[in-house]
């Protein structure tokens, strides 16, 4: 497929032009990347799980099979921290190259569509995940955290697809609101409460029946649940695969809703 | 030499009508933001309920002051302070970082009658308007939830007034200082670990003994630990070192603004 007809640009050609303009943005911002994306999860398991764990009872029928509340934290914490990720890279920075710097605007006056222009994105976004969770997993193995040799790769893989469900979803939201104060809103009734309910600090069960299950409806709880079945070596086949699809459908949801999203806001 | 005469011409303010001139502006610039404002009442309401109680069923009683106390009564004086604390840190560095250097506010404000001292304190009393709001909210909240165990947590509330003036004159100082957006990484360098360690999630005991002086030495383990004595009702001299080391903490950063405003607006 080479010399395509202006206008009808393949997808991967299309991304594929968009190399250089994120190379160029990754070689200036790297090193914030790097300490953000190390530090405050750092000192966040140093508080809450090592310290604050230390007055947990280790009780592997309480803790969903962990044998420590650091165990138990660590990979509900690196699912919500991709999330956290997701969210940041595809809400201020969207809105600034739609309104702000306009950089879309110059790329859609190429032969790049808008469906390229979203894949460029988020597949940067997705490099961004998979660097700040592999990190993260890193620093987590002299911890002891994981179960089985293969638990770091395989809880890896669920914390990039979670954050990727996250970043195709606000992506397709920001191309469809007018002002950042939209942003604050979606920060303090979606993302915080998300964070801090989901499971990633404690068993869902412990909400009652009824928040349990409103948990359980959340896509960071599919996140956080796949996250730490795989970490601890304690999967529920069934379960897993529930979880999976789930993310997997909100990333070709939050797709189709992005690329839609992004030709009403500049072609149409 | 003719501004000197035009200031003087000018009928001079006392500092309550310039506080008062203040608030009324900033009221009237947020009144259109309202959603923002009521949703910041969720944030420390949501801690409570997600560490408080769905972490709190996983630990056991803390002792304090002698006695036990439950998890979630432990931790809620801490959402209490920590709550102020992010509230002020938040108004006078954002904020004011935006109205010294984008929007050149206090360019225009000193044109006017008032003077570098009244855009201090009209400023924090704003920022202290609003936290007393929240913080009255939460108090109530944990009343409802049985959290309060003493009539002292009455002075909870000036308490945390106390905690958020001396956050707000410090980081109001310090944003003069700042040069571009980049120097606010340096502000979450700072608050993520005072918001981590200062024994607002466990007892400062947890520490090895050099890390619990430095941790007691830090202003939010201060407010953290006043808020707790009041709502426990386990106040003693003790307590008066936290309110002194706030006081004095708060009056410094008050002296630095007005200073730093001055080089910066009327040199």
């Amino acid at each position: 497929m080479a010399a395509a007809t202006p206008g009808s640009l393949g997808l991967r050609e299309g991304i594929g032009r968009q190399v250089d303009y994120w190379a160029t943005l990754w070689r200036r911002t790297w090193r914030g990347v790097i300490v953000s994306s190390f530090l405050s999860p750092f000192l966040y398991v140093l508080a809450m799980g090592v310290l604050l764990g230390g007055f947990v009872e280790a009780d592997p029928d309480v803790l969903e099979g962990a044998t420590s509340y650091l165990a138990f934290v660590v990979p509900g914490l690196i699912a919500a921290h991709a999330m956290q990720t997701a969210v940041s890279e595809t809400t201020y920075p969207v809105m600034g190259m739609i309104k702000w710097q306009r950089v879309y605007e110059s790329m859609l006056a190429t032969p790049l569509e808008p469906r390229h222009v979203v894949g460029a994105h988020l597949s940067s976004v997705v490099l961004h995940l998979a660097v700040t969770c592999g990190l993260y997993n890193l620093v987590m193995v002299p911890f002891g955290v994981f179960e089985a040799w293969w638990s770091p790769f395989l809880a890896f893989v669920a914390q990039v697809l979670c954050g990727t469900a996250f970043a195709a979803i606000v992506y397709g939201y920001a191309t469809r609101v007018r002002s950042e104060e939209s942003f604050g809103v979606l920060f303090r009734v979606g993302v915080f409460p998300l964070f801090l309910f989901s499971g990633a600090f404690f068993p869902v069960v412990n909400l009652g029946e009824a928040g349990a299950w409103l948990a359980r409806v959340t896509p960071l709880w599919h996140g956080v649940n796949l996250s730490r079945m795989l970490t601890l070596d304690h999967v529920t086949w069934w379960v897993a695969a529930v979880n999976a699809g789930v993310l997997v459908a909100l990333v070709v949801l939050g797709w189709r809703w992005s690329v839609s999203g992004l030709q009403k806001r500049m072609i149409a | 030499m003719s501004a000197a005469a035009a200031a003087s011409a000018a009928p001079p303010l006392r500092p309550w009508q310039a506080v008062r001139l203040l608030l009324l502006r900033n009221y009237m610039s947020y009144r259109r933001a309202w959603p923002l404002f009521l949703t910041g009442f969720l944030e420390p309401f949501f801690y409570l309920l997600s560490i408080g109680i769905g972490v709190g069923a996983l630990v056991d009683s803390f002792s304090f002051g002698g006695r036990e106390i439950d998890y979630a009564t432990f931790v809620a004086p801490g959402m209490l302070a920590v709550s102020a604390f992010n509230g002020a840190l938040m108004d006078s560095t954002f904020n004011v970082y935006f109205k010294l250097r984008l929007n050149k506010l206090y360019d225009q404000i000193l044109a006017t009658p008032m003077t570098t001292s009244d855009v201090a304190r009209g400023e924090i009393a704003w920022g202290q308007l609003r936290g007393g709001i929240y913080a009255t909210g939460f108090l109530l909240v944990m009343l409802a939830m049985g959290l309060i165990e003493s009539w002292w947590a009455l002075l909870a509330l000036p308490a945390v007034l106390l905690l958020g003036f001396a956050f707000s004159a410090v980081c109001m100082a310090a944003t003069t200082w700042m040069k571009s957006f980049q120097d606010f990484d340096k502000i979450t360098l700072i608050q993520l670990p005072l918001f981590l360690f200062s024994a607002t999630f466990f007892p400062i005991d947890t520490y090895p003994e050099p890390v619990r002086w430095l941790v007691e030495c830090t202003p939010l383990y201060r407010g953290v630990v006043l808020c707790r004595e009041l709502t426990t009702g386990e106040v003693s001299w003790a307590s008066a070192v936290s309110v002194v080391y706030l006081v004095a903490m708060g009056l410094a950063g008050l002296w630095l603004v007005r200073r730093r405003l001055d080089a910066l607006l009327l040199t």
